[in-house]
């Protein structure tokens, strides 16, 4: 029988089931064998919020590196396994976590858990390896040295949070990489690879006992505990100020954002929906893009978004426009914004913007791989798996004074911290 | 219509004013990716027109007399879904991911802009500065996308791939509202177009939707004609350098003119997927375990075949070098690298892996909607046919080291190649 059901919730399409393992391990999964593929997507906390600010980009060394050799093979050793089975393993480091990724033929599962148990428990760390990956990490480094909109990210970053954690550089310095040693590195995966904290989602043609025999197979001989160091709550600095560094390019990179609210605030998602009909990345309906793109010409890309940390939440957002003309794009872009902060929005901007956020949602679950991310998202958020209908509802019950108290609050005055990389005209 | 029988479900039709229409089913999620496909492209562009079919592409969301300005955007945006486009050499593309209940919405909007553009010249304007900041965001402001245009201009003498899609600066700045109707009265006709509808989808219930909507679009007799030169043979190898005082990192890279999927004899292209990847694709190629881990000359290195092109098309090698080390000993290197390739002769267990790698790319893509419609889109725009799509794990499977090898000969070893350096100001005094 054919279903017939609008999309307006993820959770037709996307039966989630919650498992604990034989080792007790709490497992979200899906069970899907239209295709014969198996995804699994894990986060720890970690990331480079732990960095010691001396040491930037350790924790991107760390996820550099768990592919780079572990148990018997070595780096090629361990690249080769990989690709004899096509298995596709990678791991990143954000702001506050350790996350991983494993891709495979089902008929490969087998093969392909075990090179993921290896690379997270017993991970080489070699030394060719080692400096291969510190050398590839300061090209990174020397390479966006003066990109434009890189430039603009890093220097509004540390301006907005001098001295925390979310102010230092992710990827890292050319100092601070030098500074990091093989027994660093060997001591950061101690402090993250652990059981403490763990979230995990498995998506594909694999079944309950399947998949725990998966993920015990992969995570339950880890230490239960790591050694988290405690990140303070981040203040927002420069409100009101416009740092501008000097680049010869023809275009000025303009990167704007103040404070927000935290996850866990009521006027929260109040305050997304403000957002993204003011400027949501992809929305060719915004404020932004039709007052700075569609009816000025002034920038290819305008956009703007809430988001939240575990110790800070903030606004951020930007454009570029030809150097001529830059003043005039973030005038035109911060006239918005503090409209948005002192009147909300207008009824029809709302039901617009409701609709959108609600019918877009399933839109993010279209493939396995989006849909274990997405899975591993919400738990990290602390979410039960009914928030795959419980966000919808939630934003479908915010209503007009919802919003302009939501943007008024995340908004304020509509001040700005601002960063302008280019040789702007009229700053 | 006409239909043809198909190896999988993908169903493949043909209306009567000429649109060919693919539905790839996938009934996972009450969701659908629709697309229209035309088979031009910037390669097509006018001389003296460089980014016309670009332009257009933008142009296209300005509205039709049936729907003003917006209103189309309008609709996505207020059903949650999602929309854009892309310009290629040898195609433009339309889509928008939507619940499946919006497809026929969808279709009428589609069919629609096919023949209803309206443009004026306040519209057109503002646009046109809009091209430009993309042109100076990707291009102008990256010394890296500098070389890249830069190499691509030497690479092609003759063939319009050598012009950016975006188009050059000085030609988009003379681009009028006359330009993109004479291109879009020229090449949007349901002859030239392909519809892709991927997703939760039913082939007998699409095919009757396209019918009471695209198949109201009336014929414009045959297809268009793409006027291309064609790339005489290359005799010279070529050094492009650009040296910037914004780059701190310098490049290597190396730019050969081979075969496209279209261009090549049976079997040719895929043996340069294999070859490609044997050279440059990961940790374990050749390239990257001679001069990353062996010689410690870059801190990467990779190389890769781009098949999908209508045109002679390109096989490219890319390394970041390690600190200190010249770009003449790169250029060096990589000849050495496949010197001893031929003289080695193919590792079996190195092809088997290459191959188990790029067949499984195809089970991988049959998860992502998107991605097939992108895939079963971009083939059939270029003229392939559904069993060319379908059949292509098992070219793959059938290439052997004998035609890595052959390929490697007449394409790549000592052949006249474009070399691109890009350094530091500094280095001019070093």
């Amino acid at each position: 029988m054919q279903k017939y059901v609008a999309a307006s919730s993820p959770e037709s399409a996307v039966n989630v089931r919650t498992l604990v393992t034989p080792r007790g391990l709490d497992v979200w999964l899906v069970e899907s064998h239209v295709v014969p593929v198996v995804s699994l997507e894990f986060a720890m906390r970690g990331g480079a919020s732990q960095d010691d600010p001396g040491k930037a980009g350790l924790g991107l060394m760390l996820a550099s590196l768990l592919d780079e050799g572990a148990g018997d093979l070595d780096s090629q050793a361990f690249q080769r396994a990989l690709d004899e089975k096509a298995v596709e393993i990678s791991f990143r480091n954000d702001r506050e976590h350790m996350a991983g990724r494993l891709r495979t033929l089902v008929k490969n599962l087998d093969r392909a858990a075990e090179l993921l148990r290896l690379a997270l428990n017993a991970p080489r760390f070699d030394e060719e390896p080692f400096v291969r990956v510190r050398e590839h990490a300061n090209a990174r480094v020397r390479h966006d040295a003066n990109d434009p909109a890189s430039l603009a990210a890093r220097t509004w970053r540390a301006n907005a949070f001098p001295g925390h954690p979310y102010g230092f550089p992710a990827e890292g310095t050319l100092e601070t990489l030098a500074a990091i040693e093989r027994a660093d590195v060997v001591a950061a995966a101690k402090r993250v690879i652990a059981r403490e904290k763990l979230v995990i989602a498995v998506v594909g043609a694999v079944d309950e006992k399947g998949a725990a025999a998966l993920v015990d197979k992969v995570f339950a001989d880890l230490p239960a505990y790591g050694d988290l160091k405690t990140v303070g709550a981040a203040e927002f600095s420069g409100l009101g100020r416009i740092d501008t560094v000097t680049l010869d390019a023809p275009q000025s990179t303009i990167r704007f954002g103040r404070p927000g609210l935290m996850r866990e605030d009521p006027d929260f998602i109040a305050s997304l929906v403000a957002a993204h009909v003011l400027g949501g990345h992809g929305n060719m309906t915004s404020r932004l893009f039709r007052e700075v793109r569609e009816k000025r010409g002034l920038a290819y890309t305008v956009f703007g978004a809430f988001y939240a940390l575990d110790r800070g939440g903030f606004y951020y957002g930007g454009t570029t426009t030809k150097n001529e003309r830059a003043n005039e794009s973030f005038e035109v872009a911060s006239a918005e914004i503090r409209d948005v902060a002192l009147n909300g929005l207008n009824e029809e901007e709302l039901e617009k913007g409701k609709t959108y956020l609600i019918g877009s949602y399933p839109l993010r679950f279209d493939t396995s791989v989006k849909i274990a991310a997405q899975l591993v998202q919400i738990q990290l958020e602390g979410r039960a798996p009914d928030w795959l209908v419980e966000r919808n509802r939630q934003i479908g019950a915010v209503t007009m004074a919802d919003v302009k108290r939501a943007a008024g609050r995340a908004f304020g005055d509509g001040a700005l911290y601002t960063t302008v990389v280019g040789k702007p005209e009229g700053f | 219509m006409t239909a043809q029988p198909s190896a999988t479900q993908v169903a493949h039709f043909t209306l009567t004013n000429g649109l060919e229409i693919v539905v790839i089913p996938d009934h996972r999620a009450p969701v659908v990716t629709h697309m229209v496909w035309y088979r031009n492209g910037a390669a097509d562009d006018p001389p003296g027109k460089s980014g016309i079919a670009h332009f257009l592409e933008h142009l296209m969301f300005k509205g039709t007399e049936a729907h003003p300005k917006g209103e189309f955007s309008e609709f996505i945006a207020g059903i949650g879904g999602q929309e854009n486009a892309f310009t290629g050499p040898d195609f433009t593309a339309y889509f928008q991911q939507v619940a499946k209940e919006h497809l026929k919405t969808c279709m009428e909007f589609e069919a629609d802009r096919m023949t209803g553009l309206v443009l004026t010249d306040e519209i057109v304007a503002p646009e046109r500065d809009v091209v430009l900041e993309e042109r100076r965001m990707h291009c102008d402001t990256d010394p890296g996308a500098q070389l890249g245009e830069a190499v691509q201009a030497t690479l092609y003498t003759h063939h319009p791939y050598g012009v950016p899609i975006i188009g050059w600066g000085h030609e988009i700045e003379g681009l009028e509202r006359e330009d993109a109707l004479a291109y879009y009265q020229r090449f949007y006709t349901p002859q030239n177009a392909v519809l892709v509808v991927a997703g939760d989808a039913d082939p007998e219930e699409t095919l009757r939707l396209a019918e009471a909507t695209y198949g109201k679009v009336p014929a414009r007799g045959g297809r268009p004609e793409r006027l291309r030169p064609s790339e005489p043979p290359a005799v010279a190898d070529r050094l492009v350098t650009v040296r910037n005082e914004k780059v701190q990192q310098p490049n290597w890279q190396r730019h050969y003119l081979v075969p496209s999927c279209r261009t090549a004899e049976p079997g040719e292209s895929e043996a340069l997927d294999v070859l490609g990847h044997l050279i440059g694709g990961g940790q374990t190629s050749l390239l990257y375990r001679e001069l990353v881990i062996a010689e410690k000359l870059a801190v990467s290195a990779w190389a890769y075949y781009h098949g999908t092109a209508l045109d002679r098309s390109r096989f490219i090698a890319n390394a970041t070098p390690a600190p200190g080390v010249a770009l003449e000993t790169l250029d060096k290197a990589f000849d050495r690298v496949l010197a001893k390739f031929l003289a080695e002769g193919v590792d079996e267990g190195a092809l088997e892996r290459a191959k188990t790698r790029l067949v499984a790319d195809a089970v991988y893509a049959r998860d992502s909607q998107s991605d097939l419609a992108r895939w079963y889109g971009s083939s059939l725009a270029l003229g392939q046919t559904i069993r060319d799509v379908e059949e292509w794990p098992a070219r793959i499977d059938a290439v052997d080291a004998d035609a890595v090898l052959d390929a490697a000969r007449k394409w790549l070893v000592a052949k006249p190649a474009v070399t691109g350096h890009l350094l530091p100001l500094e280095a001019e005094a070093a």
